[in-house]
This record gives structure tokens, sequence and C-alpha cells, in this order.
């Protein structure tokens, strides 16, 4: 397969996961674009970061943090809290798959590969945890930067006048 | 403690803000929301010092310097951004004054039952939902089990609404979704051997699989509420086991 069908496929299909998830969940109509945008974007970043050999935990902490970004812009734009549009744009990265099988080699009795699932939730998981808390921090930093220029400027212009 | 307004005034805000609280956990808020949300509309109803305590399964909330104090009980708990959306949308037009406190009292009152996406649109998600997140998991473009697995995630999803009905158990209709998931899964690969019946599984799960409660009970607790991460993260192991437990017994008895 073609890399360019590779990437269409991966665009379109990331897209319409987070926008079917967003139909069972229940996301206002308004957001409906926008989350599924911001899954695309995600799973995108997770997947060039993991073909780049980046490792599962980095390309998790860099894709969730684009989601936080995305979603805290879309927020302000929208005037919608950021969770909406968070959740669905995440579906692809969660780690429901390994914490499933997980389950299911324990259940079977396959120990061994049921300790390194979990191990691997709970890295993904803390991974994606991260990634959301330093994008919310650097928006905040952003904004607070800008209106502090933002006031200086306007300072500016009054005394100049 | 100020004489400006009487007990009833205050009722009113404590039923106004548990209410809320209550939608908007329901709805599958973060908790900071949530008690930052209730702090303003408190606020902005004109209350001092208005103190707020939230965790997954209950709503705390005193006013008035500690003279009246309630609670509220959270039963029934899933994800619905609808009205996480719509109690956010009141409490900015409460702000910006463009409604009152009757009316706030009012349209609050009318956001439980507010419009959700027809059944069958809920069931169609789900479908596309799981078929094409297996295509993207799989990372090896199986098409043949494309049609499976949006079967499996679609019937899935609704047995799962269904059951929900009947019982008050969430760990009950979990489980039995996840064994229809897989005695269908283990039916189609039955009627065309070339269907693999752990990527079906896979994608279809999807649906249900509880990695979006495990990343918000990581939320919560960076965000330091400890106590409502801890519940959450026992509620998504609950739903792992539910799911891992259903399919892993299917597995067992047909013996694939």
């Amino acid at each position: 397969m073609p890399f360019w069908l590779e990437i269409v496929i991966n665009v379109a299909f990331s897209y319409i996961a987070s926008v079917g998830f967003a139909l069972t969940i229940n996301v206002p109509h308004r957001a409906l674009n926008s989350s599924g945008i911001s899954g695309a974007v995600g799973w995108m970043a997770y997947w060039f970061c993991f073909r780049l050999g980046m490792g599962r935990m980095v390309s998790n902490l860099i894709s969730a943090f684009l989601i936080g970004i995305l979603g805290l812009f879309f927020a302000r734009r929208k005037k919608c809290p950021a969770t909406i549009f968070n959740i669905p744009a995440l579906v692809p990265l969660v780690p429901g798959m390994p914490a499933y099988q997980a389950v299911r080699a324990l259940v079977a009795g396959n120990y061994t590969q049921g300790q390194e699932l979990i191990l691997r939730v709970a890295i993904v998981t803390a991974a994606i945890g991260l990634g959301f808390l330093l994008s919310t921090m650097c928006i905040e930093a952003f904004y607070r930067i800008k209106y502090r220029h933002f006031k200086k400027i306007m300072l500016y212009m009054k005394r100049k006048r | 403690m100020s004489d400006k307004h009487d007990t009833k005034f205050y009722q009113e805000i404590l039923d106004i803000c548990l209410t809320a609280g209550r939608l908007m956990i329901e709805g599958g808020s973060e908790m900071y929301r949530v008690e930052d949300t209730m702090l303003r509309i408190a606020r902005n109803a004109g209350a001092e010092d208005p103190r707020v305590f939230a965790t997954p399964t209950c709503v705390f909330m005193s006013l008035n310097g500690g003279n009246l104090s309630q609670m509220k009980q959270v039963r029934d708990r899933n994800i619905n951004l609808e009205l996480v959306d719509r109690v956010n949308a009141l409490s900015r037009q409460f702000a910006a004054k463009q409604i009152d406190l009757q009316q706030l009292k009012e349209k609050i009152v009318q956001v439980a039952n507010a419009p959700s996406f027809p059944m069958w649109l809920q069931v169609v998600g789900a479908a596309i939902l799981s078929a094409t997140l297996m295509v993207l998991f799989m990372d090896n473009y199986d098409w043949v089990d494309f049609p499976g697995a949006a079967l499996v995630g679609g019937v899935g999803f609704w047995a799962y609404c269904e059951f929900k009905k009947y019982t008050k158990v969430r760990f009950l209709s979990e489980l039995i979704a996840a064994m229809v998931m897989g005695l269908l899964a283990v039916g189609l690969n039955w009627l065309d051997s070339q269907m693999i019946v752990d990527n079906i599984l896979i994608g279809a799960l999807m649906t249900l699989v509880p990695g979006l409660a495990l990343t918000n009970a990581l939320r919560d607790l960076f965000m330091g509420d400890l106590l409502s991460g801890i519940v959450r993260m026992c509620e998504a192991v609950l739903t792992a086991l539910a799911l891992g437990g259903g399919v892993g017994m299917i597995l067992k008895f047909m013996g694939v």
C-alpha cells in the first residue's frame, strides 16, 4: 500500500472514529466537527511519532498535548467546556484495548502477559494525563504573556496619544 | 453572616447549585469544573463564602458561613456531554445577567431531559467507531474483518443500552454486552473462517472499553481531586473486569 494512501486512510478513519464516538456519548451538534478534527490531529501525531521510533510513551504524550491545546482553542472559539472536544478526540489513543486484553490474558491463565499489559496500560494512561497537564499549563502561560504584552502595547499607545 | 437575604433565598441557591453539580457529574465532567461552576453560580447569585465539595457519588455544598448545608447523591454516572454543555451555557448566561435566578431554576430542571441523538444514530456511531478503530489498531489494513467489527460493535452497543434499562448494576449490563459480542464474533468466525475473532473483538469492544474512564481518573488525580480519581479508577477497573471476563468466559466455553 503506498504511503500517501496510508496517510489518507489514517486521517479519514481517525476523524470518523472520533465523530462516531461523539455520537454515542451525545456531544452537542456544533461540536461534532471540531472534535473529529482534533481526534484526527491527535491520532496522526501519535502515528508519525510512533513511526519515527519515539516509543509509546513519548508519542502518547505529544498527541495528548496537541489534543489538549486544540481542545482549549476550540473551547474558546465555540464557548463550550474543553472536555467536549477532548473526550471524543482521545478515543483512538486511550489504552482500553490493552486493559481488556490484560483481563483476558488473566482469565486465560497467561499471568506474565497479563502483567505486561497492565504495565502498558499504566504507562500510556500516565503519558496521556501528563500531556494534558502540560497543555493546560502552556495555554495558561501563553494567555498570561499575551495579555501582559497586550496591556503594555495599549499603555504605550495611550502615552503616545 | 449577613441579614441581606432570607433563608428561602439561600435554599433556592443551594437547590440550583446542587442540581447543576449533579447534572454535570452525570454528564461525565471533571471534578474541578463541577466545583468551579457551582461556586460561580452561587457567587453570581450573591451568596457570600460558598463552599463546595464534589465526588463522583455525592455533591456537598454549604452557604451563608456554614449555617446551611446540603448534599445530593449521584446514582447514575455515564458520559453525556450535552448535559455538561447545557449547564455550562446556563451558568454563562447567568453570569452575563441574561437570565435571573428564577429563570435559571426553571431551565436547569429542564436540562435533565435534554434531547439526545436517536438510538439508531448512536448504534451507527458505535458501528463505524469499532470498524475504523479496528483498522487503525491492527496496522495491517485487514479489510476482511471490517464489516464484522461494524456489525458486532453496533449490536453489542445496542445490547448494552437495552440491558441498561432492566438492571441498575452497570457491571451486569457490561458483562452481558461483552458476552453478546463474544458470541457474535465466534458465530461470524464459524460462518467464514477468514474472520479473526480477536481482531473483531478488539474493534467492537472499543465502544465500551474503560480507557477514557482511566484517563479521566488520572486527570482528576493530577488536579488534586484524589478521592474522585480513586473512585473513577475503581469504576474503570470494574468495567475492564466485566468486559474481559464476559469475553473470556464465552471464548473458553466455545473452545476458540
